[in-house]
């Protein structure tokens, strides 16, 4: 008697779960979601940051709207706090002519035990269009986009700390306007990488415009796990991670790292971690100087810098809304076509 | 009533038996193996042509859901779900609701369980009161209840000092203590293996010391205490090392694993699938081949389902927030037998880790089909293909990774106490 069992041909294993563009992407690869950077290609990215460079040009002009997106409903569905990231979803909505809901979640249903899906449905039953979506938990955006009626975008606005992919657009788009091509920069992302959706959904935009060079600068206790698997390289002291490069990045530093042992303090981090004007001539002449906002000025950066000849902080803002606009009318285009 | 089922192949991963005979079945024991005494004459006669007979699996860790979370499941969906799956005996960790801290709750399951189809239900009694981690639980008064073994769940204790005490007391009873390898706080909110997958999702992960600090701990203590532990579901290469170099020193510890761990890993979360959301967490392929290499070497003996079924709105949320676990109890058996297929262990190795080897974790008299054991076994049917399939699903619990998964095989009929608790419908057939 044989030990094996009776040989019949079975179906091979299902695949893993769905890859990330199977979601936000339609069949001949239009966004039909903007959840996350990762598994876009560098055709789409170009196409998103060169519609945003002609919505750029006209918000420079008077008349600073357009009627793609008239008749359209936009509902800001923010979970988690947020000032600069809900006004320039709301502007770029706006400019493309849509009405905008701002729904601000954290105090009301989540508080009466309502669940996100009943939230969803709820909402959806307005006849909306698309949802901008910020959560403080990673997948939020995946989970709404899974589960919104068929004709509904979800645009991630951050979620956890996964991804925020329109953050790392206007990043891009800031990046391109000053620098050009990619291939021969070197980036330098510096602080909080574990902690950051911010940083993660740059890493993956960088790596895939083809960035010479893409470091992460920080204390051990601040990186995550692997995280040389993105494709980056890992840096402990940022006077050697500054060498030569052509971009900073700064990432924000929350207070309450301080309680949960990532660090000993504000002070010794400055010391550390924070970019000062000295530290900055290590880096390429003519580099820029980066932050998502808001920043703490002298716990990660000092204000000279932040203030400074080589910050392009503010410009960031200015060019969200664009690079919002070029996202939002992609995905109402890849519907209705 | 007496029962004999002829020409059927007969496989006993107690001794490595493995014939085609007859299984014949006096009352609610097994009266022969092999060959029917002489001049014997059953009531009824079974065909067994082109069926197994094996001893029906003992599950070392099936949550039922009852009392206290019956919106989940109940014993009754459950036992039913069990004996689809083959499974005869299901082990019932303490975190119901209440907690079973005294004779009332195993009384309650234990009246519940009788009136379901008539798979065995044990129970482990709390180590300390209402799982609290603080003051021992009346371990006396549990066992005395019927409780196999105790054990605190997942819930953590306060110290090493009152897991110290609690090993100590549990050992004037001769009871073994089943005990998860997870520190608390390197756990935190981790709800997935640390790692790349987790890095690139920015979940929290849960790193592999959440459970080799937790093992170190354990074993220091079993080696001060001589306790006799289990440890329940481990989940990386390096536990199963520790526990089987502990086992060569002779201390007297066992471990099992869930069968999801022998098969799905980090990357199978990807992206954000609620199902494969499971504490401990899907590690990487590394600790997967490693798990599998220790079950094929014994040095981890059982096999479990770790069964937790969800209602669906347990599972409809982000990543984390959904309740972790997987509705396990039908795909036990199938799991178990694809690693036969899969070359990792021959088919008596495999059933030894879901009969003998959990029998003998706890004491179980069952898990054997030798003359005078208890009549519990599984007619398989290995010629059946079989597909899982969310219609033909029995458990309450439909949260599993695994519906669409095709085996090889399927159970025909499943026995226990010497009579059928389950028949295949004629119709279930892929």
């Amino acid at each position: 008697m044989t030990d094996t069992l009776i040989a019949r041909p079975h179906a091979r294993l299902p695949l893993p779960g769905p890859l990330p563009n199977r979601l936000q992407l339609t069949e001949d690869g239009q966004l039909r979601h903007m959840l996350t950077i990762e598994g876009l290609n560098r055709e789409l990215m170009t196409e998103i940051l060169d519609t945003a460079e002609s919505f750029a040009n006209m918000n420079e002009k008077a008349v600073k709207k357009v009627p793609l997106l008239r008749g359209k409903t936009i509902v800001n569905l923010f979970f988690e706090a947020s000032t600069r990231t809900r006004t320039t979803f709301e502007l770029a909505a706006k400019r493309l002519s849509a009405d905008v809901l701002n729904v601000n979640i954290s105090t009301s249903s989540a508080v009466k035990g309502e669940s996100l899906l009943d939230t969803l449905r709820n909402i959806e039953a307005m006849n909306v269009d698309m949802f901008v979506v910020r959560h403080e938990e990673s997948g939020a955006a995946h989970f709404i986009a899974r589960h919104v009626m068929p004709g509904i975008s979800v645009l991630n606005a951050g979620d956890g700390r996964h991804a925020h992919p329109t953050q790392a657009l206007l990043d891009m788009f800031t990046i391109r306007r000053h620098k050009g091509d990619f291939t021969k920069l070197k980036v330098a992302i510096v602080g909080d990488i574990l902690h950051s959706r911010v940083a993660r959904s740059q890493i993956h935009a960088l790596n895939i415009l083809q960035t010479g060079e893409v470091r992460v600068v920080a204390p051990c206790s601040l990186l995550p796990a692997d995280v040389d698997q993105l494709g980056v390289q890992v840096y402990n002291d940022l006077d050697e991670g500054l060498k030569d490069v052509d971009v900073i990045i700064m990432l924000r530093l929350q207070r309450e790292r301080m309680e949960h042992a990532h660090l000993p303090s504000e002070h010794e981090y400055y010391q550390l971690f924070g970019l000062t004007a000295r530290r900055l001539q290590l880096a390429h002449p003519t580099c820029l100087v980066m932050h998502p906002g808001p920043a703490n000025r002298g716990v990660e950066i000092e204000s000279a810098v932040a203030d400074g000849p080589h910050s392009v902080i503010l410009e960031q803002v200015t060019y969200g809304i664009s690079v919002r606009m070029a996202v939002m009318s992609m995905v109402m285009g890849a519907h209705q076509a | 009533m007496s029962v004999l089922i002829e020409n059927v192949r007969i496989l006993d991963p107690v001794d490595g038996f493995d014939a085609i005979g007859e299984l014949v079945v006096q009352g609610s024991e097994i009266l022969a193996r092999g060959q029917a005494p002489e001049g014997f004459e059953p009531r009824r006669r079974i065909d067994g042509s082109g069926l197994w007979a094996f001893p029906g699996l003992i599950d070392l860790a099936a949550r039922l859901r009852e009392p206290g979370q019956e919106h989940k499941a109940t014993i009754a969906s459950e036992t039913l779900a069990a004996a689809r799956g083959g499974i005869t005996s299901l082990v019932v960790p303490p975190d119901t609701e209440p907690p079973v801290d005294s004779p009332a709750e195993i009384e309650l399951i234990n009246r519940r369980a009788h009136q379901a189809c008539g798979v065995r239900v044990y129970v482990l009694g709390a180590l300390t009161h209402q799982l609290e981690g603080q003051q021992l639980a009346e371990m006396a008064a549990l066992m005395q209840a019927g409780a196999r073994g105790v054990s605190n769940a997942s819930k953590p204790l306060a110290s090493l000092l009152v897991l110290r005490r609690a090993l100590e007391y549990a050992t004037t009873f001769g009871l073994t203590i089943v005990l998860s390898a997870q520190d608390p706080a390197l756990t935190g909110s981790g709800c997935m293996h640390e790692g790349a997958v987790s890095t690139r999702l920015g979940l929290a992960g849960i790193p592999e010391a959440a459970e080799t600090a937790a093992l170190g701990a354990i074993l220091a203590l079993v080696e001060q205490t001589g306790a006799r532990v289990h440890v329940a579901r481990l989940s990386t290469r390096r536990g199963a090392e520790m526990i089987a170099k502990a086992r060569a020193e002779g201390l007297p510890i066992s471990a099992d694993v869930a069968a999801h761990q022998l098969f799905l890993t980090e990357v199978d979360v990807a992206e954000f699938d609620p199902n494969c959301h499971v504490i401990p967490p899907l590690r990487g392929q590394r600790d997967r081949d490693g798990l599998r290499a220790a079950v094929a070497r014994g040095e981890i003996s059982a096999i479990c389902s770790d069964h937790q079924p969800h209602e669906p709105d347990s599972k409809l949320g982000p990543f984390a927030s959904t309740e972790p676990g997987i509705s396990s109890l039908e795909t036990l058996l199938p799991l178990t037998l694809r690693l036969v297929e899969d070359g990792l262990l021959s088919l008596h190795e495999a059933l030894a880790r879901v009969t003998t080897g959990p029998a003998e974790i706890l004491d179980f008299a069952q898990g054997r089909l030798t003359p005078g054991a208890r009549a519990d076994f599984v007619l398989w049917d290995p010629a059946a293909m079989h597909e899982v399939r969310s219609e033909d699903w029995l458990s309450a619990g439909r949260n599993t990774p695994f519906f669409n998964w095709t085996f090889a095989g399927q159970t025909r009929e499943t026995w226990v106490a010497g009579r059928p608790v389950w028949t295949r419908p004629a119709e279930d057939t892929v």
